[in-house]
């Protein structure tokens, strides 16, 4: 019964739009990463909140390997641990004092609580930081310092809310490393709206706009869902012509991106060499189904009215 | 896994304070500072004749600033490091995450308490009944007055907001009030503003237990009814509106 269900999950805030509209998932919360993407707005945080024993739903229902999210948070408690969005250690601790003083609050003994701190730490190779005041680490230290606090008790099921927003590259893959690395042992509920993290790491992964969910699976489920598999971006104000098979997309910035089939593909490639057009070619990404799948009007399933949720 | 609660209970000890004051030691003087200078300036005030009232009073505005530490404190915890919501997906209990918050707040004031401790011991003389009853006050005083921090910081959605509500109370707990002084100092007329405070009905208990200020046994009965209500009852509506999970 290892599995995340969550059913028609509503949330409203006080006299607000939907936060979330009737979410519904089903992810297996065995040993692997989660990955929730969506934009800012999107609601990724509240169905954290909810998921995390920190926020009550407006209606609907979530279980955690058979355990009632709602009704049952106490027991639910003993197995979860959770970075919440923009969360940091405390400014006059050390990482090793942080760890130590969450792992007490958890109620361990004095003696393992001080054993698992330090050995968190390490795991997550900052371990030559430990006794630093946390408000001189750095930013990406400072992460891993928050990662090595939920991995350091008891807990199998890891919620992290953006874990890696506003880290520089080069930190961003460390910690990836790390999650890579974690993943071996934990189940890992991360929310991103970095889609090559999603893309890098995850098991699985749904895509949440507007509080609905617009497609859950493996990677490969949704590059199904997206009916071509060759994606040509045109990098200049250009004007090129909609592909024959295939759907063409007008970014914001202006750069045009074809999805297309693999042949058709090929062929506006070599008129595009012609023209001397600058562009790229690639084999659709998780970018590419993400905004192939978030442009599309959210469909409206059923028709309910508002006020039914007030 | 058994969980222990003195590990829970000690963890917002060493959290909040311990920690803390090992980083910024000027926390300690802050603590002890404003109701030495009151102290003092009563003591120069009234040529010595109410440095045990000065002393009491002293101490009831030590426990005041607790409260309003906690106020802050939480209210920082939660919305500065969240680690309020960390804690809350965890196994601890709300109950014993305040219980050890309101606590830590003491190991600030024990310079305060250790001072006024030993002035007490000087120049306070009453019977065993009398400190008994001094000991409960203060503790009555630190309960209402983390009971009404714990309160305040279930509204406050940032530190600038929670600085203000900590001036505004702490005025009008401790300064304001006939805390430093016998309520008999004050004109009729006024008198009746200082019995909107909490504080006052504090204070004349303390003050009675020192021999500073008559009492009768109805009146006394009155004021430990009055300052355990007002605990109550806030603590009440703090457990009510505090929601763990929002
Ligand atoms: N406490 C709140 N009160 C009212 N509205 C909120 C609150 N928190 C979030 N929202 C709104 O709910 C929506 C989803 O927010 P959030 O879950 O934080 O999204 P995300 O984490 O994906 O950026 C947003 O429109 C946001 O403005
Ligand atoms: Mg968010």
């Amino acid at each position: 019964m290892d599995r995340l269900v969550v059913t028609n999950l509503t949330k409203r805030y006080e006299k607000g739009k939907f936060a979330l509209n009737r979410v519904s998932l089903t992810v297996p919360s065995s040993n692997g990463i989660f990955a929730l993407i969506g934009r800012n707005g999107a609601g990724k945080t509240t169905l954290v909140r909810i998921l995390a024993t920190q926020l009550s739903p407006t209606s609907g229902s979530a279980h955690i390997n058979g355990i009632d999210v709602v009704k049952e948070p106490e027991k639910l408690r003993e197995i979860i641990a959770c970075v919440p969005q923009e969360a940091r250690a405390i400014n006059w601790t050390t990482p090793k004092q942080f760890v130590y003083a969450y792992l007490l609050w958890r109620g361990y003994s004095f003696k393992e609580a001080a054993k698992r701190a330090v050995d968190s730490l390490k795991r997550l190779g900052i371990g030559g930081y430990m006794d630093t005041a946390s408000r001189k680490l750095s930013g990406g230290t400072k992460r891993k310092v928050l990662v090595a606090t939920v991995i350091s008790s008891e807990a199998k099921i890891i919620f992290l809310d953006e874990p890696t927003t506003g880290l520089d590259p080069l930190s961003r893959n460390e910690l990836w490393e790390k999650l890579a690395e974690l993943k071996k042992d934990h189940f890992i509920f991360l929310t991103t709206h970095y889609l090559e993290e999603a893309e890098k790491l995850a098991d699985r992964i749904a895509i949440l706009e507007n509080g609905k969910i617009m497609a859950q699976g493996t990677l490969d489920d949704l590059r199904k869902m997206v009916k071509y598999p060759y994606s040509i971006t045109v990098l200049s104000q250009h004007k090129v012509q909609k592909p024959k098979n295939g759907e063409m997309i007008i970014g914001v910035d202006g750069h045009s991106q074809i999805l297309t089939t693999e042949r058709e593909a090929k062929e506006i490639a070599r008129k595009l060499v012609g023209k001397g057009v600058k562009f790229s070619m690639n084999p659709i990404s998780l970018d590419d189904i993400f905004y192939h799948i978030v442009r599309k009007p959210v469909e409206e399933e059923g028709n309910y009215d508002e006020e039914e949720w007030a | 896994m058994k969980r222990s609660g003195l590990s829970q209970f000690t963890a917002s000890i060493l959290a909040n304070s311990v920690y803390a004051l090992g980083n910024y030691p000027a926390m300690m003087v802050s603590m002890f500072l404003s109701p030495f200078s009151i102290l003092i300036v009563t003591f120069f005030v009234s040529n010595g004749a109410l440095l045990p009232v000065a002393i009491t009073g002293g101490m009831i505005m030590v426990m005041t600033y607790s409260g309003m530490s906690l106020q802050t404190d939480l209210a920082h915890l939660k919305n500065d490091f969240r680690v309020q919501d960390m804690v809350v997906s965890s196994p601890l209990s709300a109950g014993m995450y305040l219980f050890g918050m309101a606590v830590s707040e003491l190991v600030y004031a024990i310079p305060a308490i250790a001072v006024l401790g030993a002035l007490a011991a000087l120049y306070v003389h009453t019977s065993i009944l009398g400190y008994v009853t001094l000991i409960a006050v203060f503790l009555a005083m630190f309960s209402f007055s983390t009971c009404l921090g714990f309160f305040i910081s279930t509204f406050t959605t940032d530190i600038m907001e929670s600085w203000a509500y900590t001036g505004i109370i702490s005025t009008i707990l401790s300064a304001l009030p006939p805390v430093y002084y016998p309520i008999t100092y004050i004109p009729m007329q006024f008198r009746i503003i200082a019995y909107l405070s909490p504080a006052t009905y504090a204070a004349e208990i303390a003050q009675n237990a020192i021999g500073f200020l008559p009492l009768t046994q109805a009146e006394l009965a009155t004021n430990w009814l009055v300052l355990i209500i007002i605990s109550v009852v806030i603590g009440y509506v703090a457990i009510k509106k505090s929601r763990w999970r929002e």
